[in-house]
């Protein structure tokens, strides 16, 4: 069975300017509503209380609600989760109340009215755990970027670099425009999942730049563009399957993995998808925009040295 | 050119055999068991065996399996109940009340798997709290507390010192971070400063006009945030052992903060009531100037605050701390000689010694009130007599009951904290929301890769079952790696385990992809392969340093669930790597690589 069988290299450094300006479009749409929206932050990064309680009967939320309300937690948010018999509640953080303590003072008022009540889970965050965490993750995502940065530069000189990079937080942010447009809880395993897309889709633009410097020092002759669209032919079935394959692990996360890893495999099947767009053709044609000769790639093989830069 | 040397085959094979030995414990599980250690370094009387099967067997409980060695008897239950009950009975055979404590009796986990895979180091994966249940705290211990109570514990030891020397000084007062020593006159000053000078060499001292500043010098205070947190872990560690739980994780989290870890824990409001004791100690002297107050709302005099005694009662103390917790280096429950009553005998340092003669002396018969300070709730524990100069030991006594006078030893013993903390964070995992976890993990897994499975032998036939079986030996070769370090498996972990198998597949699939290439362009099947597996190497390597940078960065970054992650992304990018190019191609050879001339290959083209 074959999926991809080219004759003939696809044209996509021709369609440059389209694709160009989709992703253009996108991140813009992308940036924008992270602005307007914002990201939903779970209680790991904004602080507060969460608590995941189970019933025998079906939940009264109402009840639950004026329960919450008699303890002075006006600000309490209480909604089923899963099923009619799981509810979650979130109580925001507030200044000068002992809010580790606060949670078995739910649990007590609520058995009250229910005692089949079980507590399934309870997390609290304090306000300076949520700060942390935030400046963590942006050094954790400074830092990925840097290092595969200078990781490629070393491979490849900087223009693939920079390229690979770009469209690649390109990925990065579409995700987070995602988790802002639908108001999806952007939690810890959802940031473990952004950085490891963003060094997993890395693979596939360095999938791509490999193949054209091969194709660099196979077909002289060829210009820039006619190399590049080979290299991409020449690996895009490569890239579905791999990426289909993936997709399928993911997808069985999705639907099997329960409401713990729903975001996380969320963020991935996007990530995933956007990746593959974002490296076939965003990368190539922003190292074509940049400049990217022949003399990009050749720099780490030492016989090469004599080639002359294609005009 | 497609053979490999035996001894690579060889190597290959051990490798694999070894990681499916190290996976080997995991599907054996653990049970619930009771362990009996010797109190101290003694060996553990073999004799108590029977006399615990027959206590046991009265209330209808059997272990499963019982193990004897150098950390002591082990007895395995079915069940947690019968586990926990079990540990009542033997408790009660082995410690009678009333009796010094005897042996240490412990709930523990152990694992089910036989002997020999214990024997040879292979033991599961810890379970992370999301998968086991239990409980997950962050506290914080409160520095400036720590270094508060130093700056009033030098202070009342100051004032003892110069009181013995017969210096007199007309006050000393506490700002901030300094104490000052106001003098009559320069003379008395510099006989003190001498004093001080050679007492305190962890301060600096500073004559300001007739006054005497002492400040803590900046690694004193280092010293003393290092202390309080170490303290506060000891005390923690402790407090935990009372508590039972199964193999608890109390360690340091950079310079001021504790995780306390309980797996298993089925009680979590106990776990947080003994955790969340956030108890100090404090000796202070009643004012006996004041007669005792009516009621607890009203008001106290000038340098006094009102306590309330165990059984109700209001007293008023005064303000300055004579001695903390922390110089209690003992304390262990007994009976007055003469009285038979229960008493509590302490035990404390040098400092702590010269300080409470000191105040003993000059306050005979008046009443010193020990009082234990939990977050904002302050209580006497005990109010007495002096009734004699006071020593580096002394007796508390005016308790109720001889499990009073334990319990209170206990808290003096192991519950002085050097510095109270505060909750940062707090995850409460239920028992049966882990036990589920475990199981949408397996499913999530199982399934993704059942169906990676179906699709690979589909598309690439022979070469895709055989990228089925190296992505199956990574998993295996992961999940022992992992096993043989004594990981702990979370959630986002076993997500990590399914990614991984997508990045391993990234390396089968460019193999596969680089040998149709080679064939269309019309090499023979056997160059085909070589230069396959040849040329996707390079790429290999690049695309997995890539998402190995990713996996570093969540490691330093991340904290909890989101690092167990990042071990995972990390191993599993490096036992990929072997899989997809050692194992995958050691199992082509064995069918290609014999094969004089080999007509095609199944690659599905």
């Amino acid at each position: 069975m074959e999926f991809f069988r080219m004759k003939r290299d696809i044209p996509f450094m021709s369609w440059g300017k389209y694709t160009t300006s989709v992703s253009l479009l996108t991140f813009l749409l992308a940036l924008f509503f992270l602005y307007s929206k914002g990201l939903n932050f779970s209680v790991d990064f904004t602080g507060g209380t969460v608590m995941e309680v189970n019933t025998a009967r079906q939940a009264d939320l109402g009840v639950m609600r004026q329960t919450l309300e008699r303890l002075g937690l006006r600000d309490a948010n209480v909604q089923n989760f899963g099923s009619s018999h799981d509810v979650l509640i979130r109580l925001p953080l507030r200044h000068g109340v002992a809010t580790a303590t606060l949670s078995e003072q739910v649990r007590a008022a609520l058995a009250q009215n229910d005692p089949s009540l079980k507590v399934r889970r309870v997390e609290f965050v304090g306000p300076q755990v949520g700060d942390e965490l935030v400046k963590d993750g942006s050094a954790a995502l400074l830092f990925v970027s840097l290092g595969i940065v200078i990781y490629l530069s070393l491979r490849f000189r900087w223009r693939p670099a920079v390229a690979t990079i770009l469209a690649n937080l390109h990925d990065v942010v579409i995700i987070l425009g995602f988790f802002a447009f639908f108001q999806w809880e952007f939690s810890l395993p959802v940031l473990a999942a952004v950085l490891a897309i963003l060094g997993y889709s890395v693979n596939e633009s360095v999938v791509v730049f490999d193949r054209v410097r091969e194709n660099f020092r196979k077909m002289r002759g060829a210009s820039v563009p006619q190399v590049i669209d080979n290299a991409i032919t020449r690996t895009m079935s490569r890239t579905i399957i791999t990426h289909g394959c993936t997709q399928l692990m993911v997808t069985s996360m999705l639907f099997f993995g329960g409401e713990a890893l729903h975001y996380f495999a969320l963020a991935l099947t996007i990530g995933i998808l956007f990746g593959i767009y974002s490296s076939v053709l965003v990368a190539s044609p922003i190292a074509m925009a940049l400049g990217m000769t022949r003399a990009d790639f050749l720099v780490s093989d030492k016989k090469a040295s004599s080639i002359p830069d294609a005009p | 050119m497609n053979r490999f040397p035996l001894w690579k085959n060889l190597l290959i094979l051990a490798v694999v055999v070894l990681a499916a030995l190290y996976t080997l414990p995991n599907f054996f599980g653990q049970s619930p068991a009771v362990q009996i250690s010797a109190l101290g370094s003694n060996p553990l009387d073999v004799g108590v065996e029977p006399q615990i099967e027959k206590a046991l067997a009265a209330e209808g409980l059997t272990p499963t399996r019982s193990t004897l060695d150098a950390a002591g008897l082990r007895l395995r239950f079915a069940d947690p109940d019968s586990q926990l009950k079990a540990r009542d009975v033997i408790d009660h055979v082995l410690n009678p009340p009333g009796e010094p404590l005897h042996d240490v009796v412990a709930l523990n986990l152990v694992a089910n798997s036989p002997a020999w895979l214990t024997d040879i180091g292979a033991l599961p994966m810890y379970l992370g709290l999301d998968l086991s249940g239990g409980v997950h705290f962050l506290l914080q211990v409160d520095q400036q507390a720590a270094i508060d109570k130093r700056l009033d514990g030098d202070a009342s030891e100051i004032r003892a010192e110069l009181q013995e020397k017969q210096i007199y000084y007309d006050g000393l007062s506490r700002t901030g971070d300094q104490l000052r020593v106001r003098f009559h006159d320069a003379a008395t000053q510099g006989s003190a400063q001498q004093l001080l000078e050679a007492s305190h060499h962890d301060m600096t001292l500073k004559a300001e006009g007739a006054d005497l500043v002492l400040g803590l010098k900046p690694e004193t205070v280092t010293a003393i945030q290092d202390q309080a947190v170490k303290q506060n872990i000891l005390a923690l560690r402790n407090r935990v052992n009372e508590l039972g739980a199964k193999e608890p994780i109390i360690q340091q989290q950079g310079p001021d903060r504790i995780i306390v870890e309980l797996p298993g824990v089925q009680d979590t409001a106990k776990a947080k009531d003994i955790i969340g004791r956030t108890a100090t100690l404090e000796i202070h002297l009643v004012d006996e100037d004041h007669s005792g107050p009516a009621s607890l709302t009203e008001l106290p005099p000038p340098g006094d605050i009102l306590v309330q005694e165990r059984q109700g009662r209001p007293v008023f103390v005064h303000k300055t701390v004579v001695l903390s917790g922390d110089v209690i280096t003992d304390a262990g429950a007994g009976f007055d000689s003469q009285t038979n009553r229960p008493t509590v005998n302490i035990s404390m340092d040098a400092k702590g010694a010269r300080v409470i003669r000191q105040v003993s002396r000059e306050n005979l018969k008046k009443r010193m009130a020990i009082l234990l300070i939990e977050k904002n709730k302050t209580e006497a524990i005990s109010v007495a007599t002096i009734q004699d100069e006071l020593g580096a030991r002394f007796q508390i006594t005016g308790l109720q009951s001889p499990k009073e006078a334990s319990d209170l030893a206990l808290l003096l013993r192991a519950g002085a904290l050097a510095a109270p903390m505060d909750f940062l964070e707090e995850r409460t995992v239920g028992p049966s929301l882990g036990a589920e976890n475990i199981a949408r993990g397996f499913h999530s897994t199982w399934i993704g890769f059942a169906a990676i499975t179906l699709f690979m032998t589909g598309y690439y036939l022979l070469f895709g079952f055989v990228s089925v079986v190296a992505l199956a030996v990574n998993v295996l070769m992961l999940v022992g790696l992992l096993s043989l370090m004594q990981a702990t498996l979370t959630l986002p972990g076993m997500a990590g385990i399914a990614l991984t198998v997508g990045l391993a597949l990234d390396a089968n699939v460019l193999i596969n992809e680089r040998i149709r290439e080679e064939l269309r362009n019309g090499n023979s099947p056997g160059a085909a392969i070589h230069a396959g597996y040849d040329r996707a190497f390079g790429t290999i390597l690049d695309s997995n340093v890539t998402t190995g940078i990713a996996g570093l960065a969540l490691f330093a970054f991340g904290s909890g669930p989101v690092k167990g992650f990042a071990v995972v992304l990390v191993l599993g990018i490096l036992t990929s790597m072997f899989s997809a190019v050692l194992v995958s191609r050691a199992l082509v050879n064995l069918i290609y690589g014999r094969r004089r001339k080999i007509e095609r290959l199944s690659i599905g083209m």
